[in-house]
């Protein structure tokens, strides 16, 4: 293990880092307090805000390149939070490779998202054709003032969530993202789905909120600080089994964060949200976090290599069972989510690689922040065009129509397959190399799961562009959902300018960030990327082996749904194995049975319990229904005799368990 | 007459006026404000209440500031031992000072609710209450029966100012309450500051049978309790021969009695005073009390009588029984783990946004328990910190509550909440961010707080708990975001509700309590200083 670089003061334009996060912050604000007023200019702030913060990143980017890589870790202190007997919580950035590489992608990708946006969430008069009317999305001048305040509220949070040199200010940034994502998925309040869709990401991300916030209060209850510069330093002097505990915890939150099993079901409702909330949320950056997490705590995870097979086969499961799943559904939408699962699966099984893979894990964090945002806009555009219909089994032929989301959706999907020197290429391959060059077991195990689901991933997307662009014109024959014929055209430009500036990204980032050396980049952070010998199998073999698997993924799926007229209602019945993928793999099941179930049974007893909460519950809607007076009085139906009942029953509870306590 | 002479002399026992000026100071006020009621003519109360009131808590605050500045650092006991000044107390008393300052500012307040939130009995409103349909504002009053309290046609109606007196006596009782150095004291302040509450419950201008239901329940569900702690006081004066906390600390350890009576005295005591803190399983009273209660009374009751449990429930575990943690604190989690799930699974299903508080207030007192179980100077200050936070959080909530209104008075029904966002972009604002405080987000005093008494929690050997505790607060956060959702992402009804424009008053209530909950989010060092200043003194 190489030796921490020392940590310097930030200078120049890295020591105003902080507006980094306070310009898209204030953006927000000001969006959501000054209402009507800012309907006319709101998008305008909206974008700049984020174009500033896009440019500060990039000057600091620019002046981080000019030193000697040992002097590119800084910190900006900002204020001591805490200073009082033994809590002691500094408030400071860290500016490092690290989290400089998050920041060029969390503004740059945003930056773009949010152009997109302008157009993707116009009001109605701005002219789409003759359909304009036919949108199923209500979106109005105030409505998208508030998609964008709430937008920039992310930016900025997940700014704070990368720039923090702690683990407070990670924790802040972690639970604005929550809010913001659980805001944005909830967007389209008329849906009742699009609740219930936010409501189960912001429970089961919760409970990686819990895991997070418990190892926060392990490290902090043995080693008395959170600023990671402590904490790494001397993350050594703590027994084996509080390392393990504390990983094992942050690996919970991250697997909240990024969807990765078991909680990765709530990410594919997430498509509820709006699509350019899908694209930048929830492909590109904050279901990375969790990847981050773990990459910015690699100090801890070095320590522990029975934490890091367990990330790893976190990351081997959930990426299989994304591939998987992925291949069911009929949603365009739903497929790039699982298509998301997968990835970040890859990213994980990459970080929990230890020091043969953080870097790698990073890597392929942006190369797909580019082709999946680029995929999620390609796919909101052909929703745009086809009166926001998601079901693939409608569509069919849409090549010929759009023509600039065809080309750059077809350059992001070679990239996600990894068709040789393209973006997924350099990264994924690095990973899959990595993972055979594990000892013993974990090699195969890896290995193999990796390459099956490169197959995999090559099929279902093979799937999905064939769907969608080729083939019979489906969509002639069919009424869309709204009752309005279907007339597909290709998005203004303010919509297809970012998807032809990400589609070059998913052509070019991947060479080029190999060969300007981003591993290098990157190693003040991660330390140095260790080459992973050949393990079970000979690195030259690897991309020749993945490349063989994924041109037969692409085969078979031409043979099966290319070659055929696909049906336009979902064939039933169906094989068991193809019933268990579109029923998610039975994970909503299992959620059912083993959270919800008991979740309600203690909601009702506590209600029973308590004896009055039904009664208030019932008579409270009646009361709201109603309105009146004479109705609000029956609000309290509670007797008194069952109130001192209850406290009756507690002090008998609390004498006689003291008491057998004492006398036991 | 000779056996009188052989007697020693009765001598007055020292008291040390510096250090409990600031608790004569409310007593006394609270006094003359009885005088003022007694004496002045009725247009003039409500002014002269209003200075009276501010006055003496400024006056109270001054005399306790002067003191601490001098104060010894170990804390000094007087009054016969009666009372223990010590580095608590003082910021206990701060605490209620200034929460005090604020509920009577929203108390004072007349611009929300003409004439203020606070009417005579039910009989003098019989007139109207028998007219069915008739609101009870002023405008759909027959003037037949104009009712004496509304003044001549066209006034504002002036309101109760006896709500003035009450509110200072049931200050007096909390700051006596938390610096009571023996059991005896300690029942007399708790009863001096229960009975103005109980009255002050069944005030409300609006509803006026929920309030007084309320207050009724109050009354009878509080004399239940009192008597548990009558009864616990008793068990362990037969145990320990004294009431002193002290004394009840140095039987504990060594006596031969039957700890039967210390350990059955211990658990009736502390029923009394959970019940005061809305601790569940005692908080069946609180939803409907937050509910029926005048607004501005149930800001007071959820700042400064949790302030006043809480503070006397750290006094009596740490200095009686801080020895004898073992036996008692597994029973304690269970009652900790019992009040957070009630608080946060119960939130989860109610309508109302008082009801909605109030189960937030049982889950707060289960997270406070965690801070009171630590027997360790962390455990002190963290509490008083939580206290302090918590406190200054939900006087601006009620507040808040207090703007939003109907031609009913206030609308606390959730749905009447809908779209709020669009309508007053600020007050949404505001009350998203105390929301955010009260589930405890970075930045806000909430989160600090719980930062403080997680810790202290987690130091003193109780990390199960802590574990459960994280779940139960994540469980709660969802529905402080569910009002929040409702506020910005709902369509307003038809017939929705209107913001009041709130008049000074409550403007610097709310204001003081949104400028702490930031500041105590932001820059916590200075007052996590004074909480950790100086020990429980017995």
């Amino acid at each position: 293990m190489t030796a921490p670089p020392e940590v310097l003061p930030a200078t120049g334009a890295a020591s105003v880092a902080w507006l980094l996060f306070a310009i898209p912050a204030v953006s927000a604000l000001v969006l959501f307090l000054a209402g009507k007023r800012a309907n006319a200019w709101g998008h305008v702030l909206g974008v700049g805000s984020v174009l500033a913060s896009f440019l500060l990143g990039v000057v600091i980017f620019v002046q981080a390149l000019g030193v000697a890589p040992d002097q590119r870790t800084t910190e900006l202190s900002l204020y001591s939070w805490i200073s009082s007997g033994t809590l002691n919580v500094d408030f400071g950035l860290r500016i490092d490779p690290l989290s400089l590489t998050f920041v060029l992608l969390i503004t740059g990708v945003g930056s773009l998202i949010h152009i997109y946006s302008v157009g993707y969430m116009a009001p109605h008069a701005s002219g789409h054709g003759a359909d304009a009317d036919a949108h199923a999305e209500p979106s109005s001048d105030s409505s998208r003032r508030r998609f964008f305040a709430q937008l920039n509220l992310f930016v900025a949070a997940m700014l704070v969530l990368v720039l923090g040199n702690n683990f407070v200010l990670l924790y802040l940034g972690w639970e604005g993202v929550g809010l913001a994502s659980y805001l944005l998925i909830g967007f389209y309040q008329d849906r009742p789905s699009a609740a219930t869709a936010a409501k189960k990401a912001f429970l089961m991300n919760r409970v990686g909120d819990v895991g997070l916030a418990l190892a926060i209060f392990l490290i902090w209850l043995n080693l008395g600080t959170l600023q990671y510069t402590e904490v790494f330093a001397r993350i050594g002097e703590l027994s084996g089994g509080t390392i393990l505990a504390i990983t094992l915890l942050l690996l919970l939150g991250a697997c909240g964060k990024s969807g990765q099993f078991p909680l990765q079901s709530w990410l594919p409702d997430a498509m509820e949200g709006p699509t350019p909330v899908s694209a930048l949320i929830h492909a590109a950056t904050m279901v990375t976090a969790g990847v981050y997490l773990i990459a910015r705590t690699n100090p801890i995870y070095d320590l522990t290599p029975t934490g890091r097979v367990v990330v790893a086969l976190i990351g081997v499961v959930t990426l299989l069972i994304g591939a998987i799943i992925g291949c069911a559904y009929d949603d365009i939408k739903k497929v790039l989510a699982y298509s998301t699962v997968s990835q970040i699966g890859y990213m994980i099984l990459a970080v929990g690689l230890g020091p043969a893979g953080y870097a790698l894990g990073i890597f392929h964090l942006l190369t797909h922040g580019f082709f999946k945002a680029g995929l999620f806009l390609g796919a909101g555009s052909v929703m745009h065009a086809m009166n926001d219909d998601v079901n693939m089994r409608n569509f069919g032929g849409l090549g010929r129509k759009m023509p600039i989301t065809f080309v750059t959706f077809g350059l992001g999907y070679l990239a996600l397959i990894g068709f040789p020197f393209l973006s997924g290429y350099f990264s994924k391959d690095a990973i899959i190399e990595a993972a055979f060059g594990q000892e013993g077991w974990q090699g195969w195990v890896y290995g193999i799961t990796a390459t099956l689901a490169a197959g995999l991933t090559a099929f279902y997307m093979t799937r999905l562009m064939i769907m969608t662009f080729f083939g019979e014109e489906r969509w002639r024959n069919l009424k869309a959902p709204d009752g309005e014929d279907y007339h597909p055209h290709e998005s203004s430009p303010v919509m297809t300018g970012p998807m032809i500036v990400l589609a070059i990204g998913s052509v070019f980032a991947g060479f080029v960030l190999s060969a300007v050396g981003l591993n290098q980049w990157l190693a003040p952070s991660l330390g140095e990327l260790q080459e992973s010998p050949d393990g079970a199998l000979p690195h030259a073999l690897v991309p020749w082996l993945v490349l063989a698997c994924s041109a037969l993924g692409v085969l078979v799926a031409y043979l099966v749904v290319g070659r055929r007229p696909t049906p336009v209602q979902r064939p039933e019945p169906v094989s068991f194995p193809v019933q268990a993928a579109r029923r998610d793999l039975y994970a909503n099941a299992f959620n059912e049975t083993v959270i919800e179930r008991p979740g309600i049974w203690l909601t009702r007893a506590l209600v029973f319990l308590d004896n009055r909460g039904v009664d208030g519950l019932v008579n409270g809607l009646a009361a709201g229904l109603g309105g009146g007076s004479a109705r609000l009085r029956r609000l309290q139906t509670g007797f008194v005799r069952s109130y001192a009942l209850s406290m009756l029953g507690g002090s008998v509870f609390v004498v006689a368990a003291l008491l057998a306590v004492r006398f036991a | 007459m000779i056996a009188l002479a052989q007697v020693a002399p009765l001598t007055a026992p020292p008291i040390d006026y510096a250090a409990i000026a600031p608790l004569l100071v409310v007593l006394g006020g609270a006094c003359v404000s009885v005088l003022f009621e007694a004496f002045l003519p009725r247009h003039q109360r409500w002014p002269a209440q209003v200075a009276l009131s501010v006055l003496v808590v400024a006056v109270a605050g001054i005399a306790l500031g002067v003191y601490a500045g001098t104060a010894p650092a170990a804390g000094i006991v007087t009054l016969a031992t009666a009372l223990s000044v010590d580095g608590p107390t003082l910021f206990l008393w701060g605490t209620l000072l200034v929460l005090g300052f604020g509920s009577l500012l929203l108390i004072a307040d007349r611009s929300v609710e003409p004439g203020g939130a606070f009417l005579a009995s039910a009989v003098e409103r019989a007139s109207v209450a028998a007219a069915p349909g008739t609101t009870s504002g002023p405008t759909g009053v027959d003037p037949e029966h104009v009712d004496r309290s509304y003044g001549a046609p066209g006034e504002a109606p002036t309101m109760q100012t006896e709500v003035f007196p009450f509110v200072l006596f049931a200050l007096g009782g909390m700051m006596a309450f938390v610096a009571a150095n023996d059991l005896l004291t300690m029942f007399v302040a708790l009863e001096v500051l229960s009975l103005p509450l109980y009255l002050v419950c069944g005030l409300a201008r609006r509803r006026r049978l929920l309030s007084q239901e309320a207050a009724v329940k109050y009354f009878l569900l509080g004399a239940f309790a009192s008597a548990f702690f009558l009864y616990g006081l008793a068990l362990l004066y037969g145990y320990a021969g004294s009431v002193k906390l002290v004394a009840i600390a140095t039987a504990a350890v060594g006596t031969p009695k039957s700890d039967a009576l210390l350990f059955g005295g211990l658990a009736l005591l502390v029923v009394g005073l959970l019940f005061k803190g809305s601790v569940g399983p005692f908080h069946t009273w609180t939803p409907d009390v937050y509910q029926g209660a005048p607004t501005p009374i149930t800001a007071f009751m959820a700042a400064c009588t949790k302030v006043a449990a809480f503070g006397a429930l750290l006094r009596v575990l740490h200095v009686a029984f801080g020895s004898t943690h073992w036996e008692w604190r597994g029973v304690m989690w269970v009652v900790a783990i019992a009040s957070m799930a009630i608080g946060a699974v119960l939130g989860l299903t109610q309508t109302d946004l008082k009801r909605m508080i109030a189960y937030s207030s049982v889950a707060h007192a289960g997270f406070l328990l965690l801070g009171v179980m630590a027997i360790t100077p962390e455990g002190v200050s963290s509490t008083l910190f939580y206290l302090l936070a918590y406190g200054f959080t939900t006087l601006a909530v009620f507040g808040v509550i207090s703007l939003v209104r109907n031609a009913d008075g206030e609308a606390t029904h959730l749905s009447q909440w809908a779209g709020l966002a669009k309508r007053s972009p600020i007050l949404a604002g505001v009350m998203t961010f105390l929301l955010l405080g009260l589930a405890g987000i970075p930045l806000t005093s909430g989160f600090t707080a719980k930062f403080a008494v997680f810790s202290a929690a987690l130091g003193d050997g109780m990390a199960p708990l802590v574990v459960i505790a994280l779940v139960f607060s994540a469980v709660a956060a969802f529905f402080y975001l569910r009002v929040i959702v409702l506020m910005y992402f709902s369509e307003t009804p038809e017939d929705g509700p209107t913001v009041t424009v709130p008049g000074a008053f409550t403007t610097v209530a709310v204001t003081l309590g949104v400028v702490v909950t930031l500041l105590l989010g932001v820059v916590p060092t200075l007052v996590l200083g004074w909480a950790g200043a100086g020990g429980l003194t017995g």
